[in-house]
């Protein structure tokens, strides 16, 4: 019994015994390629530093890490993607990969995963890349701490950052994006998490995010991208404690919601955006303790968008607190503090005693005839809103918020 | 910013008035003096308006650098918010010793001083709502660019709003509002047209004040 | 010399001038009379640029006066009402005048002869309106110009100061300027006029001497000559 353990240890031992491949450029293994081919299952290819003029490398169904030493360069010289993997259980960490050239035909990428499980992709830096991290129907992945970044000017041609299509169970955390088109882009990706990254000066979006359910994005940052966060045909959405801020821009928002059902916001800021929450076509939505602040338009709300709530947030100090089209649709407005609102709390319960109208009627005029934007902050309008707030005639009389709170609410 | 942009027109407009209907017999005294009609006008015009635009200056200025705004990044705005209360000023009291001129009657002249005023502040605005609203089927982002521009009061509105991040919300309206809103093109516009209102009284004036009888 | 070539000059639908011609010859004091909206102040603010005539022209030593300012330079005008910036004191106004126009040291001089030192501190708001007309009259004066335009220059005036005018103005013709004087007060006009000029509905009835007045309407008294002329046209 005790020898065919030891057998059985042995044989074990052997099976998980990994080698490690060394690779510089005065070594016995001098190219990243020559390594990799040289590689079986469970071998660690160290890269030391230097820099390495490789493209085109391809890793097909070969479990391995790659770990750079000292963050070694690796050049693609503008002529297409740099690695090009099929395979489960691997990681690629610490790389410093710069020129992946652009194309018009293909979708050239600094690290390419197709059909691949169990990987993590982590502390590289990608710069200059035209996609970043590009993955096609895979699973199991974690993508963490790495800094992407290009120099994106025209979306036609420009990719990327994080880019995940028909994926499911993925992490993507950490990540710092910035001047790509899109700074992560999900289609079809499910039970995913996209949490605590930085998407910054994003040509498009921020994040970008289509056809996806079950997903959560968390404590992330998206900061001055060209067009926001677009969240577009999905279900079952959390976002939690994410800050929008300074989508400053003519067709900007802090975040397009189109077609959403069942999602859940909670506790996240929207600041400075010249559209806080664009919402259209979305049910169920729960939108709660969340920060809105200095905005164009808080709430935008377009369409068809039945039974969402909005409760227990704070619209500070934006020029419209909410935009509404069409008919209130069962969505309620409660228990939300207005920077605006006016009434007093003569019992002294934090709750204002009279109602407070979101919809001012200059909101109203403005999405009847958008050019009447024009006359923004004009002494004429200042007085029909007042006479509006005095006597309702235009506004929708059951768009009101009949517990608006006395004190700012704190979550 | 309203402050600005509704009491210094109104301050402009009844002090320009008053000035003038004041200083009838002056006027009257320097008129059988060696000296050229235009002239005279010319500088009751700008004392006028030059001690007004500098109170304007002093009274925001003073306080704005005992706040130590001067190293602040709002500097730029208020530099353009002085700017226009300067322009707004000499618009004014332009339109004001115009009306002063064609009115012998003081109350008539008053009144129709506030009266523009009035109209200029809020009454157009109202007009120009009401006509966007009328036309809503039609595209009117050029309309209402060509209306702000013969209003002084709007085009100082708009002149403000450029130098502030709200003006992205303006350009969310459309491609035409875009380039206004986003491009150097609305404040140069905005500051040519703003010089005309400046011009074109003053040009009046001097035309009225040469053949007017005293 | 001063012409006045066929001029016209409407209020509105009231006329006032009505094809006026006259010609005036440098010397002398030239009275200018006439009922009250004869045109009389028309005329002396049409000299000074002050009316633009609505057809036309005047010459002053045969230079057409429109749209010229220079030669204000040479008239001294004595507008009827006082009217001052009130904010000012009597002495502020002279030393503005003097930067509008320089070249006199004659005011002092004429102060003292109208007694206006103790108000030389004074706001002319607060002064009466025989103070006024002195501070007017000092004004006109003291720059001695060749031509001199006064209307109404007794108005308000004390005997004493009135006889100073009378002396003054006499001095002034001594010195060959021409003075053109209109007023209401007929024994002023006698003592005073080399010339009388009579205006009827915008056009002059009579130009010459008093005597020469007198004569034509068979009257010993100057003011009943003047009364003659007017109960003829308006009876």
């Amino acid at each position: 019994m005790k020898l065919l353990f030891s057998v059985l240890l042995f044989l074990l031992s052997f099976q998980n015994f990994a080698s490690t491949i060394t690779v510089c450029k005065e070594c016995k293994v001098s190219t990243i390629k020559e390594a990799i081919e040289q590689a079986i299952d469970g071998d660690t290819i160290l890269i030391k530093k230097g820099i390495y003029k490789e493209h085109g490398t391809t890793i097909i169904d070969k479990s391995i890490t790659i770990i750079g030493e000292g963050n070694p360069v690796i050049d693609g010289e503008m002529k297409g993607t740099i690695f090009s993997i099929q395979a489960t259980n691997f990681s690629i960490e610490g790389l410093h990969i710069i020129n992946v050239g652009k194309s018009y035909l293909e979708e050239f990428a600094a690290i390419l995963i197709v059909n691949s499980k169990d990987f993590q992709i982590k502390n590289n830096l990608l710069e200059h890349v035209y996609y970043g991290v590009l993955i096609e129907k895979s699973s199991n992945g974690i993508i963490s701490n790495n800094t992407i970044s290009s120099n994106a000017k025209e979306e036609a041609h420009s990719g990327n950052g994080v880019h995940l299509w028909h994926s499911e169970n993925m992490t993507v955390s950490n990540n710092h994006i910035t001047k790509m088109r899109d700074g992560v882009y999900f289609e079809f990706v499910n039970n995913s998490t996209v949490s605590k990254n930085t998407c910054k000066n994003n040509l498009r979006y921020g994040l970008h995010f289509m056809f996806s359910n079950d997903d959560a994005y968390l404590d992330n940052i998206f900061e001055s991208n060209g067009a926001g966060v677009a969240v577009m045909f999905s279900k079952r959405i959390k976002m939690y404690r994410n800050l929008f801020k300074k989508n400053w821009g003519a067709a900007s928002y802090g975040l397009l919601l189109k077609e959403i059902n069942d999602a859940e916001l909670k506790n996240n800021i929207f600041e400075d955006n010249t559209i806080g929450i664009h919402a259209d076509g979305t049910n169920r939505i729960l939108f709660t303790e969340n920060d809105f602040l200095n905005n164009g338009y808080a709430i935008k709300v377009l369409g068809a968008c039945y039974n969402n709530t909005f409760s227990k947030n704070n619209f500070l100090s934006n020029s419209f607190d909410l935009a509404y089209s069409g008919n209130i649709n069962e969505n309620v407005f409660d228990q939300n503090y207005w920077s605006s609102y006016t009434g007093y709390d003569l019992d002294k319960n934090g709750i204002g005693d009279v109602p407070y109208r979101p919809v001012k009627l200059f909101s109203y005029l403005v999405n009847k005839t958008p050019e009447a934007i024009i006359l923004l902050r004009s002494l004429f309008i200042d007085i029909i809103d007042f006479s509006e707030k005095v006597s309702p005639i235009f506004t929708p009389a059951d768009l009101v918020d009949s517990n608006p709170q006395m004190k700012k609410i704190l979550w | 910013m309203n402050v600005i942009i509704i009491l210094v027109p109104l301050i402009g407009t009844i002090f320009g008035v008053m000035y003038y209907y004041n200083s009838k017999e002056f006027t009257e005294l320097l008129l059988a003096q060696p000296i050229k009609r235009s002239s005279i006008f010319l500088g009751q015009y700008l004392g006028v308006a030059i001690s007004l635009s500098l109170s304007l200056v002093l009274g925001l200025g003073i306080p704005f650098v005992t706040y130590g705004l001067f190293e602040s990044a709002i500097i730029w705005n208020f530099f353009s918010l002085l700017t226009t209360g300067v322009f707004l000023t000499f618009i004014f009291t332009a339109l004001a010793f115009n009306i002063a001129l064609s009115n012998e009657n003081k109350i008539k002249g008053f009144s129709y001083a506030i009266l523009l005023w009035l109209f200029l502040a809020v009454i157009y605005d109202g007009l120009f709502l009401l006509s966007l609203m009328y036309f809503q089927n039609y595209p009117l982002d050029k309309f209402s660019l060509i209306a702000t521009m013969f209003n002084p009061i709007d085009l100082s509105r708009i002149l403000i709003l450029l130098q502030l991040d709200i003006a992205a919300l303006l350009g969310y309206t459309g491609a035409v509002f875009k380039q206004f809103f986003g491009t150097s093109l609305g404040f140069i516009m905005a500051m040519a047209m703003l010089g005309f209102w400046v011009v074109l009284p003053v040009a009046r004036m001097l035309f009225v004040a040469k053949r007017k009888d005293f | 010399m001063v012409s006045f070539k066929n001029l016209d000059k409407k209020f509105g639908k009231n006329v006032v001038l009505n094809g006026l011609n006259l010609t005036i010859h440098s010397g002398g004091i030239i009275a200018v009379l006439g009922p009250n909206g004869s045109g009389k102040t028309t005329l002396i603010k049409s000299l000074l640029g002050m009316v633009l005539p609505n057809k036309g022209s005047i010459e002053i030593n045969n230079q057409n006066i429109k749209n010229q300012w220079e030669y204000r330079n040479n008239i001294d005008y004595l507008p009827q009402i006082a009217n001052f910036p009130g904010n000012l004191n009597v002495n502020e106004l002279f030393t503005m005048l003097k930067d509008l126009r320089g070249k006199t040291t004659k005011d002092q001089e004429l102060i003292e002869l109208f007694k206006l030192q103790p108000f030389l501190k004074e706001k002319l708001s607060t002064l009466s309106g025989g103070t006024k007309q002195k501070v007017n009259l000092v004004l006109t004066f003291m720059f001695d110009s060749p031509l001199v335009i006064l209307d109404e220059p007794t108005s308000g005036l004390d005997p004493i100061s009135m006889i100073r005018l009378k002396e003054l103005i006499q001095q002034e013709k001594s010195k060959g300027k021409t003075i053109f004087i209109t007023t209401h007060i007929m024994n002023f006009v006698e003592e005073v006029a080399d010339e009388i000029i009579f205006l009827l509905e915008g056009k002059i009835y009579f130009q010459g001497t008093v005597s020469a007045l007198k004569t034509k309407t068979k009257q010993q008294d100057f003011e009943y000559a003047i009364a003659t002329i007017l109960s003829e046209n308006h009876a």
